[in-house]
């Protein structure tokens, strides 16, 4: 059974190190790093079978692609406490000489990163592809992926949704975080998605909803639901509903902080509202 | 003056299509993607004999990159395959993040390169690519000259670490390479040598400045010829060496003017050893339908041009 309190707790400290990061360098993006901050820890500290350590091919073990890579504050604080890299480091987010540069990059070698993600829509293609190197290994560990809603306006992801369910790639969970919410507004107003339920559907994919994306248990209960569909001859998708800026009342409801940061006085209320739990870094 | 022999016209393809099922009887870790143009890229025996190894991916060039940097997580080689105007131009940015950026061991094989594709016109004569793949960091850039070179090539570029971008044609050329060479990467190859002028070429026209030589000897001309098979990284020792000799260059290739193996050639001359140079390329335009034979001609990329190229850089040298 997982321990959704512990795991709340992680969370919390995991929003306290986002809105610290971006707020250290006036930039990055807090919005959706906070609405996805409970599918991040549940994935990485409850869900995914992980060996100890990293090595990139990750044979053995299941694997994570985040393809809207702008969300890397979330992703470094979660990967830092999973023990991928020292804490400590996400001090050097997006300072000059860091591994922990703005979008996330294999290129510095920054353990837990298996692919440069930032210019959108790329990452689905590159998580069918790693299934595939998992199917080819008679590995039977699954491919996870984070996905923006917006970011589903690149056609590159019809190409790879088309292919996975076309060739039936079952031992990947791709899931969409639909906050709603781009950079120019309403997701709804700048390019309707509609309604991916039925989309995903008739491109042969097995179709998820959780619409309580920012409730640790029900993510945690949905994730473990997803695993037990994958193997079946589709791959799976889990249409996430969240709140950009979960957690800090001003940032919530708008797509304002999409990509800005804190300044020091809203830096403050935002911490108060999400008190220490594990020790900043 | 050495003589090559030609051992029968073949596509450079074709050699691609030959490296392939080599690869797939003696490395395991190789896997072909192709974006439904199997027969043009000469693959079908590897499917044949390794079909779970192969994936057809349809008309959908962004998802192949991307599926195959996936790929290499687990290990894995592959190979992508599809006209050159498709491996690159249309998916510049995919391979620019998933692949070289993320320093992913993918292999992007490029057929029907350059304006020899003949009759389907400009749409598909991409003269662009070797500028738009060496300007990419990590990188390395191939356009190996015949049938059998392509071959070699295909069989090193599996045992080569990291992203490439192999580059071949579909016209039927001389093919006059030994079938038995080892292909080193970024190794120039002497073809022939001589006193008064380096030609450099790269991929068709090196058979093209072979003929080229042999017409300027019976001038009284003595030319160098080197094969640059790799444009990316480039053999400076090599090119270095040839024009302290003749002092004079004339590079040649199937490819704009602009960011080709001519750029590179000048490039290093301005910075170490500056001397007269004449491009044998095509002069920033798109090309047209025709025959291989007809556009070489009236692109300027065949032995008369390289011919005219020579006497001028002579002139230039005084």
């Amino acid at each position: 059974m997982a321990d959704i309190k512990a795991l709340e707790a992680l969370a919390t400290q995991v929003r306290r190190d986002i809105l610290r990061m971006v707020h250290a360098v006036n930039s990055g993006h807090p919005g959706g790093s906070l609405g996805c901050t409970e599918f991040m820890v549940a994935l990485y500290h409850e869900i995914m079978e992980l060996k100890p350590g990293f090595d990139m091919d990750g044979v053995g073990e299941d694997v994570f692609f985040l393809s809207n890579g702008h969300i890397s504050p979330v992703f470094y604080s979660v990967l830092a406490r999973k023990g991928y890299f020292p804490v400590e480091e996400l001090h050097t987010f997006r300072k000059i000489d860091s591994r922990l540069q703005g979008h996330p990059t294999t290129h510095e070698g920054l353990p837990g990163v298996r692919i440069a993600s930032g210019s959108l829509g790329q990452g689905m293609s590159v998580a069918i592809g790693a299934a595939l190197a998992k199917k080819l290994n008679k590995d039977p560990h699954l491919v996870f992926s984070l996905h923006g809603d917006g970011e589903l306006q690149e056609g590159q992801n019809w190409e790879a949704i088309m292919y996975a369910g076309s060739k039936g790639v079952d031992n990947l969970i791709a899931t969409i975080d639909r906050n709603g919410q781009q950079i120019d507004g309403p997701t709804e107003e700048v390019m309707a998605l509609g309604d991916l339920r039925p989309k995903l559907e008739a491109f042969g994919w097995d179709v998820m909803e959780l619409d309580a994306g920012n409730d640790m248990a029900a993510v945690v209960g949905a994730l473990q639901q997803a695993k037990t569909r994958s193997g079946k001859g589709k791959p799976v998708a889990l249409v996430m509903t969240t709140e950009m800026g979960n957690g800090v009342d001003f940032m919530m409801h708008t797509h304002a902080w999409h990509g800005k940061a804190p300044n020091d006085e809203q830096l403050a209320t935002a911490l108060a509202q999400n008190p220490e739990t594990l020790g900043d870094y | 003056m050495k003589r090559y022999t030609d051992q029968g016209k073949q596509d450079t393809r074709s050699g691609f299509g030959a490296g392939m099922t080599e690869l797939g009887r003696t490395n395991p870790k190789v896997v072909t993607l192709c974006a439904d143009l199997v027969g043009s890229l000469k693959i079908e025996t590897f499917i044949d004999e390794n079909p779970e190894r192969f994936f057809q991916v349809g008309i959908a060039e962004a998802n192949m990159i991307g599926l195959a940097a996936g790929l290499t997580i687990g290990g894995y080689i592959p190979f992508t395959t599809t006209f050159a105007n498709f491996s690159t131009g249309r998916v510049y940015d995919q391979i620019r993040q998933s692949v070289a950026y993320s320093d992913k061991n993918v292999k992007i094989c490029a057929s029907h390169a350059g304006i020899t594709l003949g009759e389907d016109g400009a749409t598909h004569q991409i003269l662009e690519d070797i500028g738009l793949m060496k300007m990419l960091p990590g990188m390395t850039v191939i356009n190996p000259c015949d049938f059998n070179q392509t071959k070699a090539a295909t069989l090193a570029v599996a045992e080569h670490h990291g992203p490439v971008y192999l580059r071949f044609g579909r016209p039927k050329v001389a093919n006059f390479t030994p079938a038995d060479q080892t292909f080193e990467i970024g190794k120039a190859l002497m073809l022939q040598e001589g006193k008064d002028v380096t030609i450099l070429a790269t991929g068709h026209l090196v058979w093209e400045a072979l003929i080229a030589a042999e017409a300027l000897e019976g001038q009284g001309i003595s030319a160098e010829v080197i094969n640059i098979h790799t444009i990316k990284p480039l053999d400076e020792a090599a090119i270095l060496k040839s024009v302290a000799k003749t002092g004079c260059v004339v590079t040649a290739e199937e490819h704009n003017m602009l960011g080709g193996l001519g750029e590179s050639v000048a490039r290093v001359l301005a910075t170490h050893h500056p001397a007269p140079q004449e491009f044998v390329a095509v002069q920033d335009r798109f090309g047209e339908s025709g025959t291989p034979e007809q556009l070489m001609e009236k692109y300027g990329l065949n032995n008369k041009a390289i011919e005219a190229a020579v006497f001028k850089a002579l002139q230039r040298k005084g």
